[in-house]
């Protein structure tokens, strides 16, 4: 039985948790970018930078925070930084609209012209960030650092395998199923949800039965620039703030929506869960699990690990290509690309 | 009429003597300043710069040049960068030597690219790759530096006198991890312990979940991290310790630095390494000086003294500046035999070379080179205790 019970500790420790925070918040950053392709129908390769931009902003915030004293207590003063961090990059969005992408979309530019125009952007971006708050590593979390610490959890259980639980996974999960909640309660029951639902079905019916077009694409981008915001925060205050880890983001968060299905968020959910369950399952060593598991006379002597873990970045990719070979359109039926 | 020539002949090499003696000699001081070494390489550039200075201001340097240091940024991970650093340095300031690089990567791209084809002599103080050992170099190329090689074996031996019967190992994805991750596995392995995994890892990563998990699924008694303390190597010992797969690590030379324990906290207590270092008085000495003059001494802050003082004691030796020549000289000052010269008495070595006679430059590190012109290798280690890096001993 407690071997059963180790087993069951130690993948939750290596893989559940671990695999649950990076899934909820890649699905924070899929999101994002799956309403950006509804409503404006291109790929907005600055999203990844957007991320960094406003996870900047945080920072910055709390930094000042911080030094007048003020905090959360248990909970990272971050949170706390995070309405500026929003509102600033709403702003940087609005802006980017008002200046780079409205051209564009007067002159209806085919969506691969917007596709360069994100490119170009992500690298104003980019260089923004490293300007401002330079390319090193930045750690801002602060408050309690676990929920469940592994010391704790042995003395409580006397098992011999540990489980942690951070406060910044944790908060993770939490942030990302208000977050979820509030954005379909949005989409699903508000007039202006509604509007939006309908500009992305079909644009032309829209803007024939009354809807305004710039406040629809005003609001997709305030979203987005929310999105992208809560999701670096939450990146950056469990696994730690460099620029350079916003730009690799990039491609498992696409990897994501792709998978889910562009368009859909539904889908972008899903997707998150599947490339970061994948990402970390075929990386983990299945050795000390299934020692735990199987009778002494068959237990495992190599590491059992299907891919060695400089791979990780490998298998979205991998997704990436497997979804567009098999299934173009995900799991949720998205657009097609 | 012959008296007055010889009156004028002998003005005129006075005054070409004191215009050879306003001569500037410029060195390059090429290190990691920014890169996964960056907190090291300022400590490491004042210490060489300190040993410039004192040479400069004993006026002896062949005649009384002064000496420049001028820095660069090798970066430590990106070879092209380093190359064209020095380059730079090289061809627009015209440097006559170079102490650096300061990671094993670097140098060889410099030595390879720069140091050969331009015949200028380097020494680094840093660079410890195995690899280094066998490199084409035309005797271009000292280090003050032991070669893993070394390290590998003494931790070995540490390992195995404190009991510890298995280790996981891990080792940052570059030239200087791997020959230092093989050395350490191929040493410990001879004296009967067992390295349970030997996995790498990629600087400049978030998450380090996955390579700990690998790890952790492996087990061992302790961890071995042959990383670098400011990147990958700080990201994996936190991730170990969140998630309770490991309690102690055992860090090698990258891993040395205050800025660990202090990024880690209590965590890290009873972790331990070692980094090149010895007990000669010349290293007390060093740090005297150091300190007088504001540096912070740190890991190879003995060695990057050393090497400057070495090219700047060849110089003096073979009465030139070029690398060719200077070359020849450093074991010779290096090894001895000769009077043993200490940090803080260069100018009484440039002296004794002036006058024709031997040194034996024993400086901060207690320099006794091997062929082919690298540091034997001495010791210091370290544990971490109540957050703070103490030396333990020497090895």
């Amino acid at each position: 039985m407690d071997d059963l019970l180790n087993a069951l500790v130690l993948l939750a420790n290596f893989v559940l948790i671990p695999a649950a925070t990076y899934g909820s918040q890649l699905a924070l950053g899929a999101l994002g970018v799956t309403l950006v392709y509804a409503i404006l129908r291109f790929s907005n390769f600055a999203h990844g930078e957007t991320m960094a931009f406003g996870t900047m902003v945080t920072i910055l915030v709390t930094w000042w925070l911080q030094s007048h004293g003020i905090g959360l207590g248990p909970l990272p003063t971050a949170l706390l930084a995070l309405p500026a961090g929003i509102a600033a990059t709403v702003v940087l969005a609005l802006l980017s609209d008002r200046w780079v992408y409205r051209y564009h979309r007067s002159c209806r530019a085919r969506p691969v012209i917007f596709l360069i125009a994100s490119l170009g952007l992500m690298f104003v971006y980019n260089g923004i960030v490293r300007i401002v708050i330079g390319p090193a590593d930045q750690r801002f979390a602060d408050g309690e650092r676990f929920i469940v610490s592994v010391s704790d959890f042995r003395a409580f259980t006397g098992l011999s395998e540990g489980l942690a639980l951070r406060t910044t996974q944790g908060l993770s999960l939490v942030v990302a199923v208000v977050i979820v909640a509030a954005l379909f309660w949005f989409l699903e029951r508000t007039r202006t949800g509604k509007s939006m639902r309908a500009y992305s079905d079909n644009e032309d019916l829209a803007l024939l039965s009354g809807i305004r077009p710039d406040r629809v694409v005003l609001i997709a981008w305030a979203i987005a620039a929310t999105l992208a915001t809560v999701a670096g925060v939450l990146y950056g205050l469990d696994k730690g703030f460099s620029p350079i880890t916003y730009f690799h983001l990039l491609l498992p968060t696409f990897a994501a929506a792709i998978v889910g299905g562009l368009g859909s968020p539904l889908g972008a959910i899903a997707g998150g869960f599947v490339v970061a369950f994948s990402e970390v399952l075929l990386t983990y060593a299945y050795k000390r699990f299934l020692t735990y598991l199987l009778p002494e006379s068959l237990a495992p002597d190599g590491l059992l690990q299907l891919l060695s873990t400089n791979y990780k970045f490998a298998v979205s990719f991998v997704i990436l290509v497997l979804v567009l070979l098999l299934r173009p359109t995900g799991i949720f039926k998205g657009k097609m690309l | 009429m012959i008296k007055k020539i010889l009156t004028v002949s002998a003005l005129a090499s006075t005054l070409a003597f004191s215009a050879h003696a306003a001569d500037t000699i410029k060195i390059g001081v090429g290190m990691g300043f920014t890169g996964p070494i960056e907190s090291l390489t300022p400590g490491m550039a004042a210490s060489a710069e300190l040993a410039m200075k004192e040479v400069s201001d004993s006026g002896l340097l062949l005649g009384g040049a002064k000496v420049q240091p001028v820095r660069a940024d090798t970066t430590c991970i990106d070879a092209a960068a380093a190359t064209a650093a020095v380059e730079r340095l090289v061809s627009s300031e015209g440097i006559k030597a170079l102490v650096g690089a300061a990671c094993s990567g670097a140098t060889t791209a410099v030595l390879q690219n720069v140091a050969l084809p331009r015949g200028l002599l380097m020494i680094s103080p840093s660079s410890t790759s195995p690899a280094l050992s066998t490199i084409e170099d035309n005797g271009l190329f000292f280090r003050t530096a032991p070669s893993d090689a070394r390290q590998g074996e003494v931790l070995a031996e540490l390992l195995i006198e404190r009991g510890i019967k298995s280790a996981a190992l891990t080792y940052t994805n570059n030239d200087y991890g791997k020959g230092l991750g093989n050395s350490i596995q191929t040493a410990f392995q001879k004296l009967g312990g067992k390295i349970t995994i030997s996995a790498s890892h990629e600087d400049g990563k978030g998450d380090y979940t996955a390579e700990v998990g690998a790890l952790a699924a492996a087990g061992g008694d302790v961890l071995v991290v042959a990383g670098y303390l400011d990147r990958g190597g700080r990201g994996i010992i936190s991730s170990a310790l969140d998630t309770g797969a490991f309690d102690t690590f055992v860090l090698p030379d990258g891993m040395i630095g205050q800025s660990l324990p202090d990024a880690i906290g209590k965590g890290l207590n009873g972790s331990w390494g070692l980094a090149p270092g010895s007990d000669s008085p010349g290293g007390a000495q060093f740090e005297a000086l150091a300190t007088k003059a504001g540096i912070t001494v740190g890991p190879y802050t003995h060695q990057s003294y050393d090497a400057a003082a070495l090219i700047l004691l060849g110089m003096q030796a073979a009465k030139s500046t070029d690398g060719a020549q200077v070359k020849a000289k450093v074991m010779e000052i290096a090894n001895g035999p000769g009077e043993a010269i200490y940090p803080g008495e260069l100018a009484k070595g440039l002296k004794i070379l002036a006058d024709g006679g031997k040194i034996n430059y024993i400086g901060a590190s207690a320099v006794r080179f091997v062929d082919p012109g690298e540091s034997a290798g001495s010791y210091a280690l370290y544990e971490v205790r109540n957050g703070k890096l103490d030396t333990i001993g020497y090895r």
